[in-house]
């Protein structure tokens, strides 16, 4: 069964723990210039927005790279970039539509969420769940439940 | 290893900029941040120096867990000599600019001099530059952030500045950093106004590595988050009320200073509180407060994020203020509300953002409006004096005004800006300022709260409640309860909360922390992360080095123990109700066995025997 990430960005409190995570797990270093997740606030509208690659099943990315460099990991359904195959070229960059492939001038090569082989470390990271990892056919699940619950039961057994 | 083992710095006077290996001997002996950056202090400018002039310094520094995934590590501190107090300056800002500091490769910046027109430092990794700011000077904080941003093209800066209160000489002026973070007290604003140093801005993409022993970095960084999370003051309290938890609670034991300190409990305090900010307004049907907000790497998040009724005559003209920023803590929603009498919750977040958008301290300067306010009461000044301004307590409208005029360094606001020492003193009335070396109080009252009396009398930065704060234990049980009215055992447990908080203060990591965090918890991961053994005694004994390396600034500086006191009013109007009701401060009992347990004379000297056991410098 593939599990998708998940966000909430009503949870999200801007803290960058998630920015740490990833560069640490990807770079060995804290930061989050280099973090595959970012989060964005939209100070006026007192708003933070975690954002990250959604892993399209026909991703652009992946049609776009001339030296098939990005591959689907069929354990996990992530878009990983190999490494040692791409030129640095960014054309994935370009094809991109939600912007979530990016160079890394320091390799020549680009970078992107590769759900860390099936344990994503933004998800340990978030101290208030706003990033989770759960069944991919059921990203709703949680807000199905909530609107569940506010269910008029009594109302219903009337009708 | 986590400190970057560099300073940058930056001499303003003949534009030189250089790089220097940070003094790692100094590091194991004082940490980082405010301890590290205090004995570079000492070391380089002399205590009794003009705090605008040329010859003070100002630091900007980080701590050796900054721009870590250790929660909270992302603080910073401005250290330099204040002109509000003439007492050492250290105040801390959360934000993000203190981790990219350290992503840029910096453990400090020390700038020197002055420049000969007004610029800003750009700090891109290695790079760093001056830059001139003819055309930031004039313009607020928030639009000095909007216009570099737009000038360098590069929307990740992060952006310490300051606004008009500053360049106009507003002495509690502050340096606001990611828009409404500031280090905010003792008027470090206005020693960078003084060098004509509009801006740091900063962008680091290098990381913070070079942890000693990462493994055992993650796996007690994630432990010690844990035991935030499971806290119910940081894990519950604060990200839901804000530190505004505290305002309830401290208006009902009875130790909320009201209308100028004069009273101890505030009738409109409900109207202020965390829940008013919460409750949804009749308007638009949306509560005061939007949401919560972390600074870097924080799993606790305090941060307030609010709006303002856009009715509410204030802004109702003023679009440019119907959006979000930093809303009311408890210390500015005490200054702005419960000192000047005014329960006006929308009136206290203008308020509150004329503050952060123009770089002063709401605790200062709701403090100087609270003595303006009882001058006025008196007759001492009238509208002439204030511009027309009708200074009565509880006047929303006279807040308001007040802060636009602060802000701009306007009129009245030259007054309201020198703080309240120097106001009240220039009327003849020194001892309506309620102040300690000339930093005004925050927002509990010491006949209610004994220990904070003697926290404000011996603070090494004047009235404060940041660097002993020992309502933890006398209010809140942490560590271990005690009697909030009771002097006896309070000098013990004012030094050890002096000296835990400058350890704290000196990591890179929070205070806030500390209700759920002793040392115990903080030693793990600086052991895990940086050289040298470190356990929480050698924290504790650092902090003691620390607190005694700012005294003998001080008392080079000319202070002595006559500067450990209150104002009179403390000693000769009993608290007026509540629990405290008939109740002066006893600082004066307290102080010989503080002088004696901190191994100083009776004058508040740091003896020879003293200075040789932490190793201070002569």
């Amino acid at each position: 069964m593939l599990k998708s990430l998940h966000i909430s960005p009503d949870k999200c409190t801007g803290c960058l723990q998630c920015e740490l995570a990833c560069s640490y797990e990807n770079e060995g270093v804290f930061n989050p210039a280099k973090s595959r997740i970012k989060v964005f606030t939209f100070h006026q509208e007192g708003r933070f927005v975690p954002y990250t690659c959604t892993q399209c099943d026909e991703a652009w990315c992946m049609q776009a790279c001339p030296v098939d460099a990005i591959v689907v990991n069929t354990a996990t359904g992530s878009k990983d970039v190999l490494a040692d195959v791409c030129v640095g070229c960014k054309v994935c960059t370009i094809a991109c539509p939600f912007g979530t492939v990016n160079y890394s001038q320091d390799t020549g090569k680009v970078i992107k969420c590769d759900l860390c082989g099936g344990n994503p470390q933004c998800v340990e990271a978030c101290p208030t769940a706003a990033i989770t990892y759960v069944d991919a056919d059921a990203t709703g699940l949680d807000r199905m439940r909530a609107w569940a619950g506010k269910t008029d039961n009594a109302a219903t057994a009337r009708a | 290893m986590a400190w970057a083992k560099k300073i940058l710095r930056v001499n303003l006077t003949d534009g030189s900029i250089a790089s220097e290996p940070l003094n790692m001997e100094w590091a194991q002996a004082y940490l980082g941040q405010r301890g590290l950056a205090t004995r570079y202090l000492v070391e380089e400018v002399d205590p009794k120096c003009d705090p605008l002039g040329a010859d003070n310094k100002v630091i900007m520094a980080t701590g050796p867990l900054t721009g870590t995934m250790a929660s909270t590590g992302g603080r910073y501190s401005v250290i330099t000599k204040s002109p509000l107090t003439g007492t050492v300056a250290c105040s801390n800002s959360g934000g993000f600019i203190g981790a990219e500091m350290k992503m840029a490769g910096w453990d400090m910046i020390i700038f020197e001099g002055k420049a000969a027109s007004p610029v800003y430092l750009h700090v891109e990794n290695d790079n760093a530059k001056l830059l001139p700011a003819d055309q930031l000077w004039g313009k607020s904080v928030w639009e000095t952030d909007e216009l570099i941003h737009k000038i360098h093209q590069d929307p990740q800066i992060r952006i310490a500045c300051i606004g008009r209160a500053a360049e106009a000489g507003c002495l509690y002026s502050a340096v606001i950093n990611d828009l409404h973070r500031a280090a905010g007290r003792s008027g470090v604003g206005a020693v960078l106004a003084s060098k004509n140093l509009k801006a740091v801005a900063v962008r680091g993409t290098l990381g913070v590595g070079n942890i000693k022993d990462p493994k055992r970095f993650m796996q007690s960084t994630g432990e010690q988050k844990q035991v935030l999370a499971e806290n119910a003051v940081t894990g519950q309290g604060l990200p839901a009320f804000g530190t505004q938890v505290l305002m309830n609670v401290i208006n009902e034991i009875g130790a909320m200073p009201t209308r100028n300190m004069r009273e101890v409990k505030f009738e409109g305090a409900h109207k202020i509180s965390a829940e008013a900010m919460a409750e949804p307004r009749k308007s638009d049907s949306k509560p005061n407060l939007t949401t919560n907000a972390g600074c870097f790497a924080c799993t606790i998040a305090c941060g307030r994020i609010s709006t303002i009724d856009k009715g509410h005559f204030s802004v109702e003209n003023k679009p440019q203020y119907w959006g979000n920023s930093g809303g009311l803590e408890y210390e500015a929603a005490w200054a702005l509300g419960s000192d000047t009498g005014i329960d006006d919750l929308d009136a206290l977040t203008y308020a509150n953002f004329l503050c952060n958008e123009d770089g002063f301290d709401p605790i200062s300067f709701g403090a100087t409006v609270a003595a303006a306010m009882e001058m006025f009461e008196q007759g001492v000044i009238t509208t002439e004096d204030t511009g027309g301004i009708e200074f009565k307590f509880g006047s929303a409208e006279a807040l308001c005004k007040a802060a636009e005029i602060t802000a701009a360094g306007e009129g009245f606001g030259k007054d309201l800006g020198m703080g309240s020492k120097r106001m009240c003193e220039k009327y003849g009335r020194p001892e309506l300022s309620m102040t300690v070396k000339g930093q005004e109080f925050p927002a509990y009252d010491p006949r209610g709260i004994q220990g904070m009396g003697l926290t404000y009398a011996t603070s090494n930065r004047g009235a404060c409640h940041l660097r002993s704060y020992t309502v933890a234990s006398e209010v809140l049980g942490i560590p271990e309860k005690t009697d909030p009215l009771a002097t006896e055992g309070k000098p013990g447990l004012v030094k050890a909360f002096q000296d835990a908080t400058a350890a704290f203060d000196s990591s890179g990591l929070c205070i806030f922390t500390s209700f759920a965090w002793t040392l115990d918890n903080v030693a793990p991961q600086l052991d895990a992360s940086c050289e040298g053994d470190w356990t929480a005694e050698r924290l504790v004994e650092v902090g003691e080095r620390i607190w005694n390396l700012e005294r003998d600034f001080n008392n080079k500086a000319g202070f002595t123990a006559k500067d450990d006191t209150l104002p009179k009013r403390f000693f000769t109007e009993p608290a007026n109700t509540g629990p405290a009701e008939g109740k002066v401060s006893g600082v004066e009992q307290m102080l010989p066995e503080y002088y004696d347990l901190r191994g100083w004379t009776p004058d508040g000297e740091v003896t020879t025997q003293t200075r040789d056991r932490l190793d201070l410098p002569s």
